[in-house]
């Protein structure tokens, strides 16, 4: 199906245009504006340039320094979480009953996590993994595991990182199970008469139609978890330390904390082009993968 | 559809992982401070309603709740109705930028809130709209509106052309064709689109605490004040956290069997 050409188009993605543009190209223009000056207070504004793109890419820095490592922590947790979750997200998927009144109990449950404001997230961990109120903490430290995220930095990553598969991972798994819906009867039936094994059903049927929400459910998490901070900012408040210390919360730290605007501008900017760059990584892939589609539906 | 060995074991072990701490949390609400503080309970021994009753009788917290459902529904409604017309430029026509306008909508789905959080109280703070719910239901649309176009541009999709065409054939005019065919056949999709809107303006608490101080306080925000120089009011705490829960389980029965197409953005 053609879509046709007709410019009139714009007047109907014209009220789009302006609430997004008003809420995003506003606010970003002061950004730019604020990343080249510097302040001694009272509003009194002068140039500095590049001086905070400068001082920002120095890891000798202050800023820097808290930058880059932040921005590591950052992507080594994205990383962690991305291959925790997409497996276990698939195998809940594949574990979804087939058909009667569990499906709907079993979304419902799944979705649950999702709907939970992010700060109440951030508390339900606080809570449960505290050593003296909470179940997990209580349970762990009684089999012998000191374990305590306020003082320990490992622990307080594991329970960042197990938070946040609680919280995401139905995600992938509703993506996936959207996904395997949609393979008609037909293509067990003949895999069926082939005498497929389950793992060839599962690499030559499934995972191919799979492909297209994971990549969805993987750009999604990739980008949610890239800008994390509500979550672990209540339950560790981005500590021990600074060892989960994410960008965001660094961000928020420099710009709401200090106030220093000139450096929290220039730290946007940067963090802000990384996400541009990698949201255009995978938007290329997501519609070439569409465009690729297209074709062998067409013959099949 | 073909599923493997020991799902069953696989989905109940899964379903008890989320319920744990959701059900740690419940009990804690029903809890005395004392009891929480003293002993590790599995149940409320001395079951008590007292963290309910002091939320829902106390103003500054149970306005928190009115406030952020305020601000979550007026972001509802304009996020639909601007995206409503768009997806359907998106799914219908080809103009020029379209695809670079749709990728940057795409872009600003993935914008860091904490990026915004300043330049939107300047913004805010000079058109004075700062601790009104007005700031903050404009501020989520950042995010909103290019999930609902998504969205619905799916579901406009699913619609065939042909229908269309048979409307403007027997004379219906672009508004009136709109609002009489279009939006009842894609009712689902609208209301999928709401519900994903009101969700993630829900979730958000960033940009809602930032954008607000006294008069439009969101329930989040309340929830910090049980720290307090007594400790921590865990108990307050769990309650308050428990009621935040409720609209979205409410809201997810609806969508239950559009969830799954919902999440995939309409492109399933």
């Amino acid at each position: 199906m053609d879509k046709t050409v007709n410019q009139k188009a714009w007047f109907l993605v014209l009220p789009v245009f302006l609430v997004v543009a008003f809420s995003a190209v506003l606010p970003l223009m002061t950004v730019v504006n604020y990343s080249m000056q510097d302040t001694f207070g009272n509003n009194q504004f002068f140039w500095n340039g590049v001086g905070w793109f400068k001082e920002l890419l120095d890891p000798s820095t202050d800023l820097g320094g808290r930058f880059l490592a932040s921005l590591g922590r950052n992507l080594f947790f994205s990383l962690v979480i991305l291959a925790i979750e997409v497996p276990l997200g698939i195998v809940v998927a594949l574990s979804m009953p087939r058909q009667g009144w569990t499906v709907a109990a079993c979304l419902v449950t799944l979705a649950l996590p999702l709907l939970i404001p992010w700060n109440v997230v951030g508390t339900i961990w606080q809570i449960f993994g505290r050593p003296d109120i909470g179940l997990l903490g209580y349970v762990l430290n009684h089999i012998g595991l000191d374990y305590n995220y306020v003082s320990n930095d490992i622990d307080a990553w594991v329970t960042v990182i197990v938070m946040d598969v609680w919280h995401w991972t139905s995600l992938v798994a509703l993506l996936c199970y959207a996904g395997l819906k949609s393979i008609p009867e037909a293509y067990y039936q003949a895999a069926q008469i082939d005498g497929a094994s389950r793992w060839a059903v599962f690499k030559a049927i499934q995972l191919p139609k799979m492909n297209r929400v994971l990549l969805i459910a993987v750009l999604l998490r990739f980008m949610d978890s890239f800008m994390i901070y509500t979550e672990p900012f209540v339950v560790t408040g981005g500590g021990p330390g600074n060892s989960t210390t994410f960008v965001s919360i660094e961000l928020v730290k420099i710009a709401l904390g200090q106030f220093d605007l000139g450096k929290a501008a220039a730290l946007s900017l940067v963090y802000n082009l990384i996400i541009l760059i990698v949201c255009w990584i995978f938007y290329t892939v997501m519609t070439n993968a569409g465009s690729e589609r297209k074709p062998q539906e067409g013959a099949a | 559809m073909h599923s493997i060995p020991g799902r069953r074991l696989i989905m109940g072990l899964f379903l008890i992982f989320l319920m744990l701490p959701i059900y740690w949390l419940v009990n804690m609400s029903f809890k005395t401070n004392g009891e929480i503080i003293s002993t590790m309970t599995l149940w409320p021994h001395a079951p008590t309603l007292q963290h309910y009753r002091r939320i829902f009788t106390d103003e500054s917290w149970y306005s928190g709740y009115i406030n952020s459902l305020e601000y979550v529904i007026i972001n509802t409604i304009i996020s639909i109705s601007v995206a409503l017309p768009a997806a359907y430029a998106f799914s219908r026509y080809r103009f020029l930028g379209d695809k670079h306008l749709f990728f940057w909508l795409l872009s600003n789905r993935m914008a860091p809130a904490a990026v915004y959080a300043l330049p939107f109280f300047n913004l805010y703070s000079a058109i004075g709209l700062f601790d009104t719910p007005w700031a903050v239901a404009l501020a989520h649309c950042i995010f909103n509106v290019p999930l609902a176009v998504w969205i619905l541009e799916g579901f406009v999709s699913g619609v065939p052309r042909e229908i269309d065409e048979t409307a403007f054939l027997d004379g219906y005019s672009f508004p009136r064709f709109f609002i009489r065919i279009l939006v009842p056949l894609i009712a689902s999709g609208i209301g999928v689109a709401a519900f994903f809107c009101f969700m993630f303006s829900w979730v958000e608490l960033l940009l809602a605490r930032t954008l607000t101080s006294v008069n439009a306080k969101p329930i989040a925000a309340v929830m910090t004040r049980t720290v307090s120089a007594a400790g921590m009011d865990w108990g307050l705490l769990a309650a308050a956290g428990v009621l935040t829960i409720i609209p979205g389980a409410l809201v997810i029965w609806f969508v239950r069997n559009y969830i799954a197409r919902g999440f995939a953005l309409g492109r399933v």
